[in-house]
């Protein structure tokens, strides 16, 4: 199944204004996304933020209360599961544990009432695929975690779909594994340039893996944009604080100079800003920083914002070390900084250091009037 | 919060699934609730002198059913039925209780051994007691042979016989829920009654028997309430001389044909059964709480 | 030795639960001599020579033969046989598929068909018996085979639904989903991938309607006519009258079948667990 063979080409997914209600719950709320052919989209957010209904209205299992679907040209707003041109990988992974490997892998091919011949040809072609030749005729629960993954994913990808969903399919693997699982998936989805929306609640695995990530939130995307651009950019406190971790601090605009403004923090901390042509008008502000591009020295250093503070509180964490700064205005700032002792001079609790921050590193998240 | 995980697959039931679910719930409307009804309002009617059923309305069998002979009759029945529930959960607490605390390979050998009887025709084992406890059965047989006795003891058609056949009868539908909430039973909170200077005795009754209520009160549901009613062990075992209200409505219904007479006491029996299912079914839940 | 006598007390509890335990086991192994004694007479004397049970004649298997020759038992049998398959089929049929919807959808009334299903399972047999029989009479069905069938399967099906229904619980929420999403229709995906996966619940469920059905008396005796008479009815009958080594070698038989069919699904339920 070399990406040249392939019969159905990946396609656009196009959802318009849907909204999805069960009785007064509004789990997803007038969503409009367009998923390009090839992406690799990921909807992110917590729990119950209604990514998994998306998903499930994007393979049929739920129909929106309003709004529209499209895949490829064809309106699939109310078409059941069971006519879409879509596969999904379940969370449980949902193995038939009565069929075997080879068995769960040629159902859908089945269902297609495809030639036997075929059906051997193509699943044969994908196990190697998935790098699971010889577990063909094994029961499912014969299989460790990451196979069964594998034999998900290959009983996905068979039969072609125009699209393929991943709901959280890697959370029941270990770290190790699914790491691992993440590379080979990725290549996989390349491989076949395949449509793939992936539902998962793990910001470092979205951050890998998409395309594009769409940040949602009670019912609505809070922002969408590549991994770097919602990462660096974060538009609200929201997607700030839950895609990596983030310092918030709320301020006040104070001046501008240019393409700079000059901001004042609650605890009377002043600021330099980079700011943005969306800033104009704009009184109160959120403002985010990244802990990693908190810099610490024990030096006066340059950057455009420089404070002294104290470590109150230093955790070690392997590669990185996590510092709690008192800056003296009653600001908490957290700061991780890389550890490499040897090189760089030891910062203890306690330590009398400065911090420093860049202005393009300060992102407004939010501007109120 | 995820509403969405399962609302397909236990979606709102549309005409198709009612109308798959029709052909069950014709059959319970047609088969259980409408003969219920029919009971009742037999149950209010009168006979003729060719045992046919007239229906008028009369409150004579409910009458009838009140009077001295047949609440004693009513008294027997639950009166015997719960000697069987006594003697049942007396015998078959601690070998449920044993089953239970034994290694896995050991128990399911031991639950087999209750499987059997439970399993095995009620009719046969009656009977097997009836050739050992007739006039000329083994036992008589036996004493008589040893000279322990001159003429055969009459333990047939005694009540003594009627409570050894229904417990006989009875005992594993006892033993089985009891085992079963003991093996539910974490060995840890006995051990820590003992740790906290309860004695066996304490532990017991303290921790042990409220743990396992559930089980002691299923048993008594699957024991009590059958055995009100049984009208076989009783035909068998104690012959004519002890009548119970299962012999009383079978007798109405065959040969005395006053079937509205025999339906007024099902109807009556049905809600003796109610009452002390739901006295049973109440503190289970009280006390699973 | 301050302790001492904490310690000596440590030690009578100690005793104490070893004396309890061996007290349970005695009386565990009393109980099960009372189930079992009178199950080895009947079949010991079944072999004996004698009519009469009291003493020990001689070995003989001719009350087997008997038993192979006497009409009315082996139409009772055949009855019997005929009515257990037969309920087995419909219990199932109605107890899978109704474990199934009520599982898969919320009906506006789940509860109150609960309560149904449940009824017939714990109502006293001789009011389900007298209530169908009454029933039977008011729609002018005369009794025989058909209604008997009808009686058994309204007590054995909720049997089958409540195991089926216990096996769906466990069973993962998604496999129906995958195979929808694989292309399957709703009752593909039921047949191919729920059917095979409740293939154990059916059995055991199945198993119990059919022993049920093979051993019920009370629910019969109502519903039943000379014609169509089971082997309990029968047996009862029999055993009225009087001791008959017959019904020995009946019951030995019966005895056998019981311990066999509860191997076989012992094995059956390994078997299937293996395979699962």
């Amino acid at each position: 199944m070399s990406a040249s063979a392939r019969k159905v080409d990946p396609a656009r997914i196009e959802i318009r204004d849907v909204t999805k209600r069960f009785g007064s719950f509004t789990a997803v709320d007038r969503v409009t996304l367009t998923v390009e052919p090839g992406e690799f989209l990921t909807l992110l957010g917590p729990s119950g933020c209604g990514k998994t209904t998306l998903l499930r209205m994007l393979s049929g299992f739920e129909t929106p209360t309003e709004g529209t679907i499209h895949i490829g040209s064809e309106d699939v707003t109310h078409l059941p599961p069971y006519r879409r041109n879509v596969n999904q990988v379940f969370q449980s992974y949902a193995l038939f544990p009565h069929l075997s490997v080879h068995e769960n892998v040629a159902f859908g091919l089945r269902m297609k009432k495809l030639e036997r011949d075929e059906i051997d040809r193509r699943v044969a072609e994908v196990m190697q695929l998935v790098a699971l030749q010889g577990f063909e005729q094994r029961r499912p629960h014969e299989l460790s975690g990451g196979q069964r993954q594998r034999v998900a994913l290959a009983r996905a990808i068979v039969p072609e779909p125009e699209v393929l969903l991943l709901d959280e399919p890697l959370s029941a693997l270990d770290a190790k594994l699914r790491r691992a699982m993440q590379i080979e998936l990725k290549r996989l989805q390349r491989q076949l340039g395949l449509t793939t929306v992936f539902v998962t609640h793990d910001q470092e695995e979205a951050l890998t893996l998409s395309d594009r990530i769409a940040v949602m939130n009670a019912g609505r995307i809070e922002q969408l944009g590549t991994a770097s651009f919602v990462y660096h950019q974060p538009s609200t406190p929201f997607v700030a604080d839950f895609l990596g971790e983030a310092n918030l601090l709320q301020a006040e605009i104070v001046g501008r100079e240019g393409e700079a403004a000059r901001v004042r923090t609650q605890q009377g901390w002043e600021l330099t800003i980079a700011a943005p042509e969306n800033l104009n008008g704009a009184k109160r502000v959120v403002i985010s920083i990244r802990p990693e591009k908190v810099l610490v020295s024990k030096q006066r250093i340059e950057a455009g914002n420089v404070f002294p503070a104290r470590v109150a509180e230093e955790l070690f964490q392997g590669a990185t070390d996590r510092l709690t700064l008192q800056t003296s205005g009653g600001v908490k700032l957290t700061a991780i900084v890389a550890n490499e002792s040897a090189i760089r001079e030891a910062i203890h609790e306690g330590d009398e250091v400065f911090c420093g921050l860049h202005e393009d590193d300060l992102v407004v998240v939010r501007a109120d009037e | 919060m995820r509403p969405t995980s399962r609302s397909f697959s236990s979606r709102r039931a549309g005409l198709r699934a009612w109308l798959l679910l029709l052909p069950m719930l014709v059959w319970l409307a047609a088969f259980v609730v409408v003969p219920m009804g029919i009971l009742l309002v037999y149950s209010f009617c009168q006979r003729d002198d060719l045992g046919r059923v007239v229906f008028v309305f009369s409150w004579e069998n409910y009458a009838r059913v009140f009077d001295p002979t047949y609440l004693a009759i009513f008294g027997r029945s639950v009166a015997y039925a719960a000697v069987t529930t006594v003697i049942c959960v007396a015998a078959g607490y601690p070998v449920g209780y044993y089953i239970a605390r034994r290694s896995e390979k050991r128990r399911n050998q031991l639950l087999l051994l209750v499987m059997i009887p439970f399993w095995t025709s009620f009719l046969v084992r009656t009977y097997a007691w009836i050739t050992i406890l007739k006039n000329d059965g083994l036992l008589n047989g036996m004493l008589q042979y040893t000279k322990l006795i001159s003429a055969p003891l009459d333990i047939m058609y005694t009540p003594a016989a009627v409570i050894i056949g229904l417990v006989y009868a009875y005992l594993p539908f006892m033993i089985l829920p009891i085992y079963s909430s003991a093996e539910k039973l974490d060995n840890a909170l006995v051990e820590a009654a003992y740790d906290l200077g309860a004695g066996p005795v304490r532990s017991f009754a303290e921790v042990i028997v409220p743990l396992t209520w559930p089980g002691i009160a299923a048993g008594m549901l699957l024991v009590f309430v059958p055995a009100i009613g049984m009208f076989a062990i009783t035909d068998l075992m104690g012959g004519a001389r002890v009548p119970m209200i299962g012999n009383v409505i079978q007798n109405q219904f065959f040969q005395a044909r006053n079937w509205p007479f025999g339906a007024a006491l099902g109807v009556v029996f049905t809600l003796l059964f109610a009452v002390s299912y739901a006295l049973l079914q109440r503190r289970r839940v009280w006390e699973e709480e | 030795m301050a302790n001492a006598p904490t310690s000596s007390r440590f030690f009578a509890r100690i005793t104490a639960l070893k004396l309890l335990n061996a007290f349970l086991g005695a009386w565990t192994l009393a109980v099960f001599a009372f189930l079992y004694v009178p199950i080895a007479v009947l079949v010991v004397y079944s072999f004996n020579e004698s009519r009469l049970n009291i003493i020990w004649q001689g070995f003989t298997t001719r009350w087997y033969t008997e038993l192979l020759h006497n009409a009315p038992l082996l139409t009772a049998l055949k009855n019997s046989l005929l009515i257990a398959v037969f309920t087995t089929f419909f219990a199932i049929v109605l107890g899978t598929a109704g474990a199934w919807l009520l599982y898969r959808y919320q009906f506006r009334a789940t509860r109150l068909i609960h309560a149904l299903v449940s009824i017939p399972m714990i109502m006293p047999e001789i009011i389900i018996g007298i209530s169908l029989l009454i029933f039977f009479t008011t729609v002018s069905l005369s009794l025989g085979f058909t209604t008997v069938v009808i009686s058994h399967v309204t007590f054995c099906f909720p049997f089958v639904l409540v195991a089926v229904q216990a096996r769906l619980q466990g069973l993962d929420p998604s496999l129906e989903e995958a195979a929808l999403d694989l292309g399957a229709t709703p009752f593909q995906a039921f047949w191919r991938i729920i059917v095979p996966n409740l293939r154990p619940a059916i059995v055991s469920g199945g198993l119990m309607a059919f022993t049920l059905s093979m051993d019920e008396l009370i629910v019969t005796f109502f519903t039943t006519s000379a014609k169509s008479a089971t082997l309990p009815i029968r047996v009862f009958g029999m055993a009225k009258i009087g001791l008959n080594p017959m019904l020995n070698a009946l019951s030995a038989v019966l005895i056998l079948a019981t311990i066999a069919s509860m191997l076989f699904s012992g094995n059956l339920k390994k078997l299937v667990m293996k395979s699962a």
